[in-house]
């Protein structure tokens, strides 16, 4: 009983609370007639769908950065990963209506002048193959990783150095048009997904929906591991490693579960992020993609789960408005955020949240503090 | 059938019987550590010299000595992190722990707390006792892990021994240097030792803290055996202890610390007359 409060923690219902309301509210407002002024276009909650699958990204790098202290820089090749296995079911969605009408090869196939389907691409086809591939896919690739950089007890800057390599490797090797992923172009053209058209509204809305629902329950997921004994063993770990290998507690295997878990979530926000923006390419392993999230979390701060949220969608939409009215001045304020956030922020914006009202952070009936992160800025 | 053959053995204890504390620990003579004719020599010059140490079971002992007398090699040697050139170094009557590694050692119940208090500084002392408690530490099993009654118990009763019922909830960054000793002290407690090696522990305390530690360890011994190095003397004669005095790798004087004091050699050694 104790464990359900523990998860379910005032802000944790806060932000269920939000999720949910934002996730029924823009579908209806969607329905409304264009001319009414609280109409919300398709193209509106399409791009919304796309800053809820970059907060369940944001998410999963603060469950290995805040709690664990694994600063990753490669997080965007798992979230590329799902994403090019959802796109691989949706280019064989597309039968013989590609451009070529080719039945079995996708487009950029036939332009390679190729005879057959490359053996990867069987069985993806099938729904639910494609759906166990985008968890199996990153899990594995953070698995066989993973084991090897925290057997031999890798950590801190080396560590992200080694992920960026990891993402930068992939986006090469996407790179290659004999890779069989379509090259430089992609997977893109798509038409349907299990059957219904991807340009219906109603797809859309479905989509944007369950984009907020896989949020929502990775939110819980992760929830219930920070707040579990392996929680504390992770923040535990993340602030004297040595310490806790003293104790009696096997820190590879723990670091290990927590990067998969937090590859398969990526996993599973890249393939919902594909649909809805209609392309995946190369680029998304591209390793100022995983720098760039990694600016959302530490905006948002860290070690709180929903900070990780708030710095998604509060970057992604300062980035589609200042990309589309002052294209030249987004990499700046990137970069601009990133080192006055380090300075003067060590804690994110939820931070200054946390100070300005501290009758909140010292509520007495939650069981399990929140936990202080160090002071000292960004910690590698 | 051989499994069988051995239930047939009815003077026997089987294991499953036993309590589930060390269960190979057997201190039916009284005696938990035995070191015997222990040497220790680094690149030629001798840290430890046929050095011979019995401890009772549910004593505190105090262990000084001036700088480079051995105090330290030898707790490394009982914690197996040094392997002495000669001698022996039994648990009990039945475990050497010559021939175990650290973790094995640290399972079988002999618990070190370093110079430097070390503690989770991000987490309540509630959760600091909880990572240290003894028991399975899997991944699958923390991630499921819920308390049980007794664990609780164990926890509180941790907490009122260290005396920091009060700041149970409190951050451990938030102690003061005296209060993460304790803690210190507490996190090996949870582990259930049965021999607490204990070194400087009141090293940068205030008079009042040292008073406390004193009493600490005071209301350790007994349930568990206690081996304390130190180096203020003020703070070893207020516990009022059998005191080992170490010179030069091996044993120079052993009684009260009055005996002690008065001991020709040991006024020798340390005022160098």
């Amino acid at each position: 009983m104790t464990t359900y409060q523990g998860i379910f923690d005032k802000s944790t219902v806060r932000f269920l609370a939000v999720l949910i309301a934002i996730a029924a509210a823009v579908p209806l407002l969607n329905t409304l007639d264009s001319s009414n002024p609280l109409h919300v276009s398709t193209y509106t909650m399409t791009l919304m769908g796309k800053y809820l699958c970059y907060a369940l990204l944001a998410v999963a790098v603060d469950l290995v950065w805040g709690y664990l202290g694994i600063l990753s820089l490669g997080h965007a090749a798992f979230f590329a990963l799902g994403g090019y296995a959802m796109g691989m079911y949706l280019m064989r969605q597309i039968g013989d209506r590609g451009v070529y009408g080719d039945p079995l090869l996708p487009d950029f196939m036939v332009f390679l002048n190729w005879q057959e389907l490359p053996w990867f691409w069987n069985g993806f086809d099938q729904f639910w193959y494609a759906a166990l591939m985008i968890v199996l896919v990153p899990g594995l690739l953070a698995f066989v990783f993973g084991w090897l950089a925290f057997r031999s007890r890798v950590t801190g800057v080396y560590l992200s150095i080694i992920t960026q390599a990891l993402t930068y490797a992939l986006l090469l090797a996407f790179f290659r048009n004999e890779m069989g992923f379509g090259g430089n172009n992609g997977l893109t053209d798509f038409k349907d997904i299990l059957g219904f058209d991807l340009q219906a509204n109603a797809t859309r809305v479905a989509l944007y929906i369950a984009s907020a629902v896989a949020l929502g329950l990775s939110y819980i997921a992760c929830r219930f591991v920070v707040t579990s004994r392996l929680g504390r063993v992770a923040m535990a770990i993340r602030d004297a490693e040595s310490r806790t290998r003293f104790i009696g507690y096997k820190v590879e295997n723990v670091k290990l579960f927590i990067f998969v878990m937090s590859a398969v979530l990526a996993g599973i926000a890249g393939a919902l992020y594909v649909p809805q923006v209609g392309i995946i390419n190369p680029s998304e392993f591209s390793p100022l993609n995983s720098i760039e999230l990694v600016v959302w979390v530490a905006l948002g701060g860290r070690a709180t789960l929903y900070g990780a949220v708030v710095g998604a969608v509060a970057v992604n939409y300062a980035k589609t408005y200042l990309t589309a009215a002052l294209p030249e001045v987004w990499l700046f304020t990137l970069g601009a955020m990133f080192v006055l956030v380090t300075l003067f922020l060590p804690k994110g914006v939820m931070g200054i949240l946390q100070r300005k009202s501290p009758a909140n952070s010292s509520g007495s009936d939650d069981d399990t503090p929140k936990p202080e992160l160090p002071q000292d800025g960004v910690k590698a | 059938m051989r499994l069988i053959e051995e239930f047939q053995h009815r003077e026997k204890v089987f294991d499953f019987m036993m309590p589930n504390t060390s269960p190979a620990l057997d201190v039916s003579k009284g005696y938990l550590l035995y070191l015997e004719d222990i040497s220790v020599s680094f690149d030629g010059f001798k840290a430890i010299n046929n050095l011979n140490l019995y401890i009772k079971e549910g004593e505190l002992r105090c262990i000084i000595g001036p700088n480079g007398a051995g105090k330290t090699t030898m707790m490394d040697i009982i914690t197996g992190k040094t392997r002495p050139d000669s001698g022996s170094a039994w648990f009990g009557q039945k475990i050497n722990l010559l021939e175990m590694s650290e973790p094995e050692i640290a399972q079988a119940g002999i618990g070190r707390k370093f110079q430097k208090p070390t503690v989770f500084e991000h987490q309540t002392v509630f959760a600091n006792l909880e990572l240290s408690m003894a028991g399975a530490k899997g991944v699958f099993t923390t991630l499921m892990a819920r308390f049980s009654a007794s664990q609780l118990d164990h926890i509180d009763h941790v907490l009122n021994q260290i005396g920091l019922k009060q700041q149970r909830n409190l951050l451990a960054g938030a102690l003061s240097h005296g209060q993460k000793q304790w803690l210190e002290i507490g996190m090996l407690l949870m582990q259930n030792p049965k021999l607490l090696l204990v070194d400087e522990p009141v090293a940068g305390m205030t008079h009042q803290e040292m008073d406390r530690t004193g009493e600490l360890l005071s209301s350790l011994a007994g349930e568990h055996t206690v081996i304390l190095v130190e180096h203020d003397m003020d703070f070893v004669r207020s516990l009022a202890n059998q005191v080992t005095v170490l010179h030069q790798g091996s044993v120079l004087a052993e009684g009260t610390m009055d005996q002690v004091q008065s001991d020709k050699k040991v006024v020798q050694v340390y005022l160098g007359e």
